[in-house]
């Protein structure tokens, strides 16, 4: 089934948790309650991964980038984090992410609060409203585009921020993680 | 019913060459069709654009950041999906119920659903009874005052048309990619594509050198 967890497997933020309060985890670190040896714990990863034999209905959630390979009938949000769409995934689902990469077919609407990339031979029926978009020739593309106007550039995050972001999680004044361009909408327009 | 007619010269050889139908290279070539589509958009914005090309940065990228809408479409693809590629590719067209279908999910909008329409080339690979219907509905989608951009090949000897993709490099030069060859259900002169739009508010063509008769319709 899920190569690395289900979404199930994602727990409420708490603090009551030892390995939140023998290492405290950053903000935009993987969250996993995978009983990792304490050696994995801080190293880097690939994302979490749906394989291409896993077919799912439902609502998926992620605190984390997620590659979908299988097949999903349902809705996906990533508020702040990546989609990928892998090559064998075929999506019939709403998509909330803050980047969303389709390689393989999704039906339905999608937001992206950063950018959208659909590669060549990807499919996508629905409309989009991104801030970005990247269309490679050969991809099948039906529906509308709305590009939405990235707000002014914010002050990096802080708890208060953050807390503001929390409240209002659906839309694009949500903060970027650090190593996203955050700047880099605002000059592709 | 206000109907103009406008035969227009190329604005320049190099421009107006009919692009290569094989090989693949995408070509640029003036449009004064194009330029008159965009200059009927002039200095407004959110505009709501169908353009039947397909996918496109090109096309999402110009139109988009004159501040409108874009819905697209790959009407040719889907003109294949809905009515197969070998010979019954006409008279698949005439199969009510398959003609339905293509009408429902392709131009299945609210009336008065568009500012604009870039429908390229598609026209003339519609059967007629198909064809009105479909122009028949591009009527309601649109606003008034809107306008429609269509390209119909003008070389009625020629035994097929080439099919390409549009993309738009600036408000007045598309950039031509050649896609396949395809034969035509019929081809259109003044007279036939002023009976077929005849709803609309006015018909203005454009015929250029390279055969490509380049039409403008007011809603």
């Amino acid at each position: 089934m899920w190569n690395k967890r289900k979404e199930e497997e994602y727990p409420p933020k708490s603090p009551a948790t030892p390995a939140a309060t023998t290492s405290p985890i950053k903000e935009n670190a993987p969250m996993s309650t995978n009983a990792a040896p304490a050696h994995h714990a801080t190293e880097s990863r690939g994302p979490a991964v749906i394989g291409k034999s896993v077919m799912i209905k439902g609502q998926i959630f992620s605190r984390e980038d997620l590659t979908i390979d299988g097949e999903i009938d349902g809705s996906v949000e990533l508020h702040e984090h990546r989609l990928t769409v892998g090559p064998n995934g075929k999506l019939q689902a709403g998509v909330k992410a803050r980047e969303v990469v389709v390689l393989g077919t999704i039906h339905g609407n999608v937001e992206a609060s950063d950018k959208i990339d659909i590669r060549k031979d990807a499919k996508l029926v629905g409309d989009i409203k991104t801030a970005r978009i990247v269309i490679e020739d050969g991809a099948f593309f039906k529906g509308s585009i709305d590009i939405a106007r990235p707000e002014a550039p914010r002050t990096p995050a802080t708890p208060q921020s953050k807390q503001q972001a929390a409240i209002a999680p659906a839309s694009n004044t949500a903060v970027t993680p650090a190593n996203a361009p955050a700047t880099a909408t605002a000059g592709e327009r | 019913m206000l109907k103009d007619r406008l035969r227009s010269e190329p604005f320049s050889p190099s421009l107006h060459s009919p692009p290569k139908k094989s090989g693949g290279q995408p070509q640029n070539r003036a449009s004064n069709g194009l330029d008159q589509f965009f200059a009927s958009l002039q200095d407004q914005q959110g505009l709501s654009i169908l353009d039947f090309s397909g996918a496109s940065q090109a096309n999402i990228s110009f139109i988009t950041s004159m501040g409108h809408r874009i819905y697209s479409n790959d009407a040719l693809r889907t003109l294949e999906e809905a009515f197969g590629t070998g010979g019954d590719f006409i008279a698949n067209q005439s199969d009510p119920e398959r003609a339905a279908k293509f009408l429902r999910e392709n131009l299945d909008f609210p009336d008065r659903s568009f500012d604009g329409a870039l429908i390229w080339d598609t026209l003339q690979f519609l059967a007629p009874p198909l064809l009105q219907d479909t122009v028949d509905r591009l009527y309601r989608i649109l606003r008034p005052q809107s306008s429609l951009l269509a390209f119909f090949h003008a070389e009625e000897k020629a035994q097929t048309a080439p099919l390409y993709s549009y993309r738009i490099v600036e408000s007045k030069i598309m950039s031509l990619t050649p896609r396949n060859q395809e034969r035509p259900v019929q081809y259109f002169n003044n007279r036939s594509l002023e009976k077929l739009f005849q709803k609309f508010n006015s018909v203005k063509f454009f015929l250029t050198r390279d055969h490509l008769r380049e039409v403008i319709v007011r809603r």
